[in-house]
Formats: structure tokens, C-alpha cells, sequence
């Protein structure tokens, strides 16, 4: 120790500035395995508790229809259903509709709209799911129901597929209203992402892409979406993760049925419903442990979403090198 | 080495928290228990909440009650996170002896079905018990059903499709509900049975009283189920129940009362008593009791002590809070069972009676 000090302040700084360095690095990366830890805990803590469940019903767990606590019968598929036709639906809306404000916002807005646009985004963003489900219940059911869904009726009555898709008696609440109030929930999350996206692509690039005579279509289609895309498909992933795993505001509007309907206006469930209707008066083992497996399926759902994703951005990866 | 350093910290810290026991627990004895907590049914929850806050004025004890649904206060109370335990639904006097709880009904309340028939005013529409529980099985389907129609020959029934509305979380109301409904269809006990969630065979779930109570207003032609105060406040239609002995009865107070009358509780073994399709001419078929549910042995006798004080103090003082929140409390009578009952069952942990 004396010894260094005799060297001169700069050693020890140098010394102090390692120390430091080592804990930074040391700490970043514990928080970093933390998260793996945790994901692995949960995973832990979840198949655990869907053990029994799983053990009783097996595979057939997924495909049974049947949700009955009075005989402790119990099966995902409504669930399972629910979620993935909900979300379709949510995707089928959202993803255009945030695509092309995104789009508007970047490219064709007058300045001076700009900010108030983006603005009003990230409030929608920022205002809570519940909310959502009371102005689904309170203002959009009933304007749904006296509107949307007669009008819907007397159009696609006797057509085929479309005929049993569309149309129900006019409730307002279902597996449509469901779909269409997490399509305005994922708007704001998605656009904010895709116009973030959209921004950082260099001025240099479109500017000469319409110095060569390409219209607006051509600079977004040819310059902006390859530039950004590993961008848009991680903001359209988002999207998707938040609307399969949206709770409250789904369990407002979608009429908590466990039935399957071939009819998109007839009430319906979804996993992460199921779990909130019925999780904290869930007595006995079988039903308890039914509901963890419910939720252990949600967290599989998401993961291989997640990786067909990563797959996706692989894929088009490759062609982007071939194509060259 | 390094095996008796880990061994004498484990020492250590078991020192250190015996000590900070002995120190919680000395403190509990000697102070006075000024906090005592429950969880449990949501439906009593407005009239504890109003007790609660009586009782505080008089004597400075704060209730903590959280009001999580009779499922999740019989966990909490078994996990030993509360002092007491709430639900509407009784525990059987096996279950009860098993994990070593006693129960007691604190306060009784009515479920009452709802309908949405614009023109048509609240006790106007009439339902039998059966043709009650043939719209829940999905049976009749249409308002102007023949057999709608044969008790309500007064009123102009729409050929309007019924809409059932049900609970979509596990609910004591369901419990009390559909436990009518297998007193009253042999084929609803069959096929659906009774709990408090159930495979209900049509309609759509609303979460909560509130949840049912909106779906009904919104849905025109639909029929749900809430407890009575609901009824009121959101000024649903009510129906007029044919009840077991063939009178029929509106929902209130008086019918409810008329229900809990012929209960004999004396001779309910661990207080487990039902009052749904009760005797009687005026009594409501869709009655039922809430309670609460405590340790036989208290491992904290003040707490414990506390507990049945605030609760004995309802039974004195609270019959009129109870009512005008629509309530109807229990007689004295039963208090008085209850009461001796705490004197016999409830022990501290050397044996003596917690309640004198």
C-alpha cells in the first residue's frame, strides 16, 4: 500500500477506476442472469403447480372442451381459442391501422401536426387496460350492439362461412368486441414503436430514392420497410404479446363463456380471463392446479410466437443476402 | 473449518429469531390488541366495512378486512395470514374439524334474479321455481314461452330471445344460487350441480354483481342473478318467486326474514345451515347466511379475544346498520347459540376458553 502511494495519484486512480469497472461489469452482468433466472423460475414455479392437473388430464388437457369445477372435469381448448381468435382479430385491425399512422406521422404529416399526433400516441399508450374495458362495456358494446351487429346480420345472413362468422344476436359483447377494444389497445404501442422505427432511417436514402423518380408507395415499400424491418416485426410482436396476455379489459366485453361458438359475436373466453374470473375463489387441488396450467400454456403460446418471430427475421435475413 | 463457521451461523440466526419471537409475542400479551384483520366475502362487505368503522369510533380497534371472495378468505384463513376467515358459503362439519376452524352466521341477505323486459315493473313478472331453472338449463329460451305465460297472464310478453347472464368468477352468490336450483331441478343437479363456479349450460358471465347487474341493464331480454342490494341500487327488475309452499313472494327484507325464521339452528351441527327454499308461504327461496370462520385454538388468545368482541358487538349494535344497507341481521337467539358456542369451542393454547 505505501509503496503505491509513493508511485504517484495516478496509479491509484487507475487502480480506483478498475475496482469500479470490475463492479460495473460484475453488476450488469447479475442483472442480466438474473432475468434468466428468472424466466426459469416462473417456468419452474408454474409446471410445478400445473403438475397435478397435467398429470391427470395429459395431452388431453389441450384438446378438451370441458370446464366444469362442480365435477373437477377441466380442459384448455376454449381458452386456447379464445386467445388465439381474439388476437387475430386484434392483429388484423391493429396492424394496418398502426402501420399506416406510423407511416403518416413520418412521412406525410405537416410538421407542424407532427407533435400533437405523437403526442396523443403515447397518451393512448399510457392509459390503463381497465379503462379500456369500461368504455368497451359502457360505450362501445352498446354502440356495437344497436349498430354494428344488426347491420352485420342482415348483410352476411345465409352466406357461407362468412354467415356463421358474422352473425349472432346483438349483444355487444363476444369475441368481436373483444378483438376489436385489444386492436385500439395495441394501436398506440405498436405505432409508437414503428414510427420510433421509421424515423431513424437516413434522409440521405429516401432523399435519393425520390431524386430517381420513385413515388411515396415506392421510398416506403423499397427504402424505409427494409431499413426498418427487424424494427416493425419486433413492434408488431409487442403488440401481439400484449393482446394475447391482455386481462381486464378482455374480461369486461367478451361474455366469460366457456363455450366454443362458431359465431365471432357470441360470448367467449381466454386464458388470461379464465385466470382472473377464477383464480382467487379456485378451491381444491385439481382446479387450482388447472388454472397454473392454463397460465403455463399462455407462457408457451407466447415463447414459440416469440421464436416464429426470430425465425421470421432469419428468413428474410437470408433472402436480403441472396437477393443482392 | 468452514463447516462449523456455517453451523454456528445457522446457531446464530436461529437465536436471533427466537429472540425477535419472544419479543413479538411478549409485546402481543402485554399490549392491547388494537388491529385484528379478515379477508373473505365480498357480499357482506359493505356492512363489516360500516360496523367497522362504528367500532372504531367507540373503542379504537381497526378492522382490516379484505374483501378477496369467500374462496380466497377460506385460503387466507388456512394459510394463517388473518385472524378471521368470511364466506357465504358454509363449510361442512368434517371440513370444519379437519383443519381445525370453527364458523358462525353473521349476517343474512337474499339473491334475487333480475330481468330486463322493458314495460314491465319491478315484482310484476312471475317465475316458478322450475321454469326458473329450465331458462338457466337452456330449456326455455323465449319470453313468451307457454309456460312463462301461464302465470303471467296479465302481462304483454315480448317474443324476445332470453339472454342468461351468470357470474363469471367463483362466487358465494353462485354457491347460495345454484344451490337452489339443485333443491328445485332434480335435472339441474344432475347435470350441473351446485358450487361456486359451475358448467353453466347458456349464457354469458359478467365478474362480479356489478359485472351482472351491467350485463342485465345493457342486454334487453336478459335475466341474471344478484344479491339484493345490487338489485336495488342499480334498480334492476326483480321477479316474483312461487316459493316451495306455494305463496308468491317479492324480494325484501320481511321475506328474507320469513326465510331465516324457520332455520333451527340449534341442531345444525358446526352451524352449517342453508336457508335456500325454506318453509313457509313468505319466505324467499334464494336466502342465505354469511360467516365467518376462526381458529378453535387461538395460538394469540387477545387477538382471538378481539376478534369475537368486535363480532359479539355487531350482534348488540349493528341490526340497524344491517338494515339499512338491506341486510337482515341474525335474531339474538342465535347470537345467544353462537356466543356459547365461542364459550365451548374456542381454546387458547393451554386450554382455556378465550371467551368468558
Amino acid at each position: 500500500m505505501k509503496q503505491r502511494q509513493q508511485t504517484g495519484t495516478g496509479t491509484e486512480q487507475m487502480d480506483r477506476g478498475k475496482v469500479l469497472d470490475t463492479l460495473f461489469v460484475q453488476g450488469t452482468r447479475f442483472f442480466a442472469w438474473m432475468v434468466l433466472v428468472i424466466i426459469l423460475a416462473v417456468l419452474f414455479a408454474l409446471g410445478k403447480g400445473a403438475l397435478p392437473a397435467l398429470e391427470k388430464f395429459g395431452p388431453g388437457f389441450l384438446a378438451s372442451s370441458s370446464w366444469n369445477p362442480v365435477t373437477e372435469d377441466f380442459g384448455a381448448l376454449v381458452s386456447i381459442y379464445g386467445t388465439v381468435v381474439t388476437s387475430i382479430i386484434a392483429m388484423l385491425i391493429g396492424v394496418p391501422v398502426s402501420f399506416g399512422i406510423a407511416l403518416f406521422i413520418t412521412e406525410l404529416c405537416p410538421v407542424w401536426l407532427k407533435r400533437p399526433v405523437g403526442i396523443a400516441i403515447e397518451l393512448l399508450a399510457a392509459i390503463p387496460s381497465i379503462i379500456y374495458g369500461m368504455w368497451g362495456l359502457f360505450i362501445f358494446a352498446p354502440l356495437f350492439a344497436d349498430h354494428v351487429e344488426p347491420w352485420l346480420n342482415s348483410r352476411f345472413a345465409g352466406v357461407p362461412l362468412l354467415g356463421s362468422l358474422l352473425t349472432g344476436p346483438p349483444m355487444g359483447i363476444g369475441m368481436a368486441t373483444a378483438g376489436i377494444i385489444l386492436a385500439i389497445m395495441i394501436i398506440p404501442f405498436m405505432t409508437a414503436v414503428m414510427r420510433d422505427m421509421f424515423e431513424v432511417v437516413p434522409d440521405v436514402l429516401k432523399e435519393s430514392a425520390y431524386g430517381i423518380g420513385a413515388t411515396t408507395w415506392e421510398v416506403v415499400r423499397r427504402v424505409v420497410l427494409p431499413y426498418t424491418r427487424a424494427g416493425v416485426i419486433g413492434g408488431i410482436m409487442l403488440g401481439l404479446g400484449r393482446a394475447m396476455g391482455e386481462t381486464m379489459a378482455v374480461t369486461f366485453v367478451i361474455g366469460n363463456t366457456n363455450r366454443i361458438h362458431a359465431s365471432l359475436l357470441m360470448p367467449g373466453n381466454t386464458i388470461s380471463s379464465s385466470l382472473a374470473n377464477e383464480f382467487t375463489e379456485a378451491v381444491g387441488e385439481m382446479y387450482t392446479s388447472s388454472l397454473i396450467a392454463l397460465g403455463l400454456i399462455l407462457f408457451f403460446i407466447t415463447f414459440i410466437v416469440l421464436a416464429l418471430s426470430k425465425l421470421l427475421l432469419h428468413r428474410l435475413s437470408r433472402q436480403e443476402g441472396l437477393r443482392t | 473449518m468452514k463447516r462449523i463457521g456455517t453451523k454456528n451461523r445457522v446457531a446464530a440466526w436461529l437465536a436471533v429469531v427466537a429472540a425477535s419471537a419472544l419479543l413479538i409475542g411478549g409485546t402481543t400479551v402485554s399490549a392491547k390488541v388494537t388491529e385484528i384483520s379478515g379477508a373473505g366475502a365480498t357480499f357482506p362487505y359493505p356492512v363489516y366495512a360500516k360496523w367497522a368503522a362504528a367500532y372504531k369510533e367507540k373503542t379504537g380497534v381497526r378492522l382490516n378486512y379484505q374483501s378477496i371472495g369467500s374462496g380466497g378468505g377460506i385460503k387466507q384463513i388456512k394459510a394463517k395470514t388473518v385472524d378471521f376467515g368470511a364466506s357465504d358459503a358454509p363449510l361442512k362439519a368434517a371440513d370444519l374439524d379437519k383443519s381445525g376452524l370453527m364458523q358462525f352466521p353473521m349476517i343474512m341477505g337474499g339473491v334475487v334474479p333480475v330481468v330486463n323486459l322493458p314495460g314491465i315493473t319491478p315484482g310484476a313478472i312471475r317465475l316458478t321455481n322450475a321454469v326458473l331453472a329450465d331458462i338457466y338449463l337452456g330449456k326455455i329460451t323465449r319470453w313468451n314461452d307457454s309456460r312463462i305465460k301461464a302465470e303471467n297472464s296479465d302481462l304483454q310478453l315480448p317474443d324476445k330471445a332470453i339472454t342468461v347472464v351468470h357470474r363469471s368468477d367463483g362466487s358465494g352468490t353462485t354457491w347460495i344460487f345454484t344451490n337452489y336450483l339443485s333443491k328445485v331441478s332434480s335435472e339441474w343437479k344432475d347435470k350441473v350441480g351446485n358450487n361456486k363456479a359451475v358448467a353453466w349450460p347458456v349464457g354469458v358471465g359478467g365478474k362480479g354483481n356489478e359485472g351482472v347487474a351491467s350485463y342485465v341493464k345493457r342486454l334487453k331480454g336478459s335475466i341474471g342473478y344478484v344479491e339484493y342490494a345490487y338489485a336495488l341500487q342499480n334498480r334492476l327488475t326483480y321477479v316474483k318467486l312461487k316459493n316451495r309452499d306455494g305463496g308468491y313472494v317479492v324480494p325484501s327484507s320481511a321475506t328474507f326474514q320469513a326465510a331465516a325464521a324457520n332455520a333451527d339452528w340449534s341442531h345444525a351441527p358446526g352451524f352449517y345451515m342453508v336457508l335456500t327454499n325454506q318453509p313457509g308461504k313468505d319466505s324467499w327461496p334464494i336466502t342465505g347466511a354469511s360467516f365467518i370462520l376462526v381458529y378453535k385454538t387461538q395460538a394469540k388468545p387477545e387477538t382471538g379475544k378481539a376478534v369475537l368482541e368486535f363480532f359479539d358487538w355487531c350482534y348488540r349494535n349493528g341490526a340497524d346498520m344491517a338494515a339499512e344497507l338491506d341486510y337482515v341481521p341474525m335474531p339474538d337467539k342465535v347470537a345467544d347459540l353462537v356466543r356459547s358456542a365461542w364459550k365451548q369451542q374456542i381454546r387458547d393454547a393451554n386450554g382455556q376458553p378465550v371467551w368468558k
